[in-house]
């Protein structure tokens, strides 16, 4: 193995008399209840201090982008669900958007309303299991998990009335949506947003200022603004670095510029875990408030657009992206005249954010490796593609 | 809306950039790539210090049939050989002013493949560069740490160059045994 990306700090064995010490060397995965996947971190240890940590990936690739490259555009809308396939609603949007730049097509109205509430119903889906699992890698095993997928379940519902799925959506279409959502399914939705906060209230009163959770996570894995920057992560975890930095707010992707919402970001240059945990909590409320407005405002009429019956670009690039529940999802498209991509890409937000993992790790106790990896929110469908 | 950047006040500053008006991209001669994008970051002007997306385009040699009109007045069809070729694409943001994307192409040849490497510049190239390297078999020059990502080391070829055909035994396993060894050893597929 070639030389890792960051010189290690100095480092010096503790040498005892007639104690001979020595780095050990764990392989963390790839089947590790921590890490969520197949996925491996090569660490290496001075007692229980990490010293060195080399992520490993690619246990789960399968060149979704040559699939995507051998078939119709349209073909690859339900692959995109299995990239990261807690937030299947935004990779369609991501993957829409750009295709739509390819062949502008109009989306109608109640489309653009329904696809913002799926979005932010996925976002709810996301933060609300990722701070489950959160709590779960900190070692309160099992019962805030299942708080936490209790309400999971409810918006899984909703999703399962609406596209058939609970999970592989397969929903949106160049243009707009498969289909209309069933009769009832508004009022459902506006019951389980209503009831949303309650729950979150008292989450957050078991939660936020619980001391284990204080102290395993304040000064844990911080981040600098700089260095957050630099390296391209994008998301909450981004916003906890101090960071002003929303894609619904700087593009405005569909019609986010109708809504009333606030981004939440901290002014400090810390970025620990508890600030990337915190930031989650925050965005679900604002999330309640977008979903609220559009569930007022939703008009009636057509969910799709006029959308070619082949298509087929002419000759062009595009680039869309929109802010995913765990960062910045692209999709880079190149049209050469075939009903076939010549160039599909996904820009990941999961592998990007795992640049920094090392920076963070290092100088950390093992256990808290767990913990910064679990604060990152990573899916591994998406790292290895 | 956040606003595109403009690209004419960049091709006055450097030799040799281009500006490719079909795909919308600035190409940067390869020798000067690092030069430029530290430039474009710390350019009060445009302050991009956000790369999001890095990705290679593999061109094969391909035909292209053009319809001309030639002194006679006459439209002829004209074949044009378009030679082949590698971009590496760069998606630049910047954070500061919320403008973005510029699009950076730096362009090579697909047979030896060679390009700076902008991890000095953005972090976020880290990755996505050694994925690149992999799936492409760029030589990205100047990165820190150039080896598969997600392929396995032993693994031979660039899954997504175009002209890849994967082999016909293609079965690999660490430790081959029963069936695959034979099939290692014989080095053909037993139907």
């Amino acid at each position: 193995m070639s030389s890792p990306t960051a010189t290690a700090p100095n480092y010096e064995l503790i040498q005892q008399d007639g104690l001979e010490t020595s780095l050990l060397e764990v392989s963390m995965g790839p089947h590790h209840p921590s890490t969520h996947g197949v996925f491996r971190m090569d660490v290496k240890l001075d007692g229980e201090t990490v010293v060195d940590l080399q992520p490993v990936f690619g246990y789960l690739h399968r060149n979704h982008e040559k699939l995507a490259e051998n078939m119709s555009y349209l073909a690859s809308m339900p692959f995109t669900d299995r990239l990261d396939y807690f937030n299947s609603m935004t990779n369609n949007w991501a993957y829409a958007l750009a295709a739509e730049k390819l062949v502008e097509i109009e989306v109608p109205e109640r489309a653009e309303y329904l696809r913002v509430i799926m979005a932010e119903l996925t976002r709810l889906v996301n933060h609300i299991s990722l701070v489950g699992f959160f709590i779960n890698d900190l070692g309160a095993l099992g019962t805030p998990l299942l708080y936490a997928f209790r309400e999971r379940e409810k918006i899984m519902d909703l999703f399962e009335q609406a596209s058939g799925a609970r999970m592989m959506c397969n929903y949106f279409r160049f243009g707009g949506l498969r289909n209309d959502v069933p009769e009832g399914w508004l009022d459902r939705t506006r019951e389980v947003v209503d009831r949303f906060p309650d729950f979150l209230d008292e989450y957050e009163k078991l939660l936020c200022e619980n001391e284990i959770i204080l102290s395993r996570t304040q000064g844990v894995g911080c981040l600098s603004r700089d260095l957050a920057i630099s390296a391209g992560i994008t998301g909450p975890m981004l916003r906890a670095s101090g960071v002003n930095y929303d894609i619904r707010k700087v593009d405005q992707y569909g019609i986010y510029n109708r809504f009333k919402f606030r981004v939440p970001y901290t002014d400090d240059d810390v970025g620990d875990c508890y600030d990337r945990f915190m930031i989650r909590m925050l965005e679900m409320r604002e999330s309640i408030e977008i979903l609220k407005q559009a569930l007022r405002d939703i008009p009636g009429g057509d969910i799709i657009g006029k959308a070619p019956k082949i298509f087929k670009p002419k000759p062009a690039e595009a680039y869309a992206r929109v802010e995913g529940p765990k960062g910045e999802l692209g999709f880079y498209l190149i049209a050469d005249g075939t009903p076939k991509p010549y160039r599909y890409r996904v820009r990941p937000p999961s592998l990007i954010n795992l640049t920094v993992l090392r920076d963070m790790c290092l100088s950390q106790k093992i256990a808290d490796a767990v913990v910064i990896l679990g604060s990152i929110d990573i899916v591994l469908g998406e790292v290895d593609r | 809306m956040s606003h595109t950047v403009g690209h004419e006040p960049i091709l006055g500053k450097f030799p040799g950039l281009e500006w490719d008006e079909e795909a919308g991209a600035l190409v940067v001669p390869a020798a000067q790539a690092a030069k430029i994008a530290t430039w474009l970051r710390d350019n009060d002007a445009f302050l991009l210090d956000y790369c999001s997306n890095v990705t290679g385009v593999d061109y094969l040699e391909r035909e292209i049939k053009e319809k001309v009109t030639n002194e006679a007045g006459k439209t002829e069809t004209v074949i044009r050989i378009e030679p082949s070729r590698m971009d590496i694409v760069y998606h630049l943001y910047s954070m500061q002013k919320q403008t973005g994307p510029l699009v950076l192409k730096q362009r090579t040849n697909r047979e030896q493949p060679e390009v700076e490497s902008l991890t000095p510049v953005w972090r976020s190239c880290e990755l996505q560069e050694r994925e690149v390297y992999d799936l492409f078999g760029v030589n990205f020059m100047g990165h820190p740490d150039q080896r598969r990502i997600l392929m396995w080391d032993e693994f031979e070829g660039h899954p997504m160059r175009k002209d890849y055909t994967e082999p016909f035994d293609y079965e690999w396993e660490p430790t081959p045994h029963d069936e695959v060894l034979e099939r290692h050893q014989r080095g053909k597929v037993i139907v």
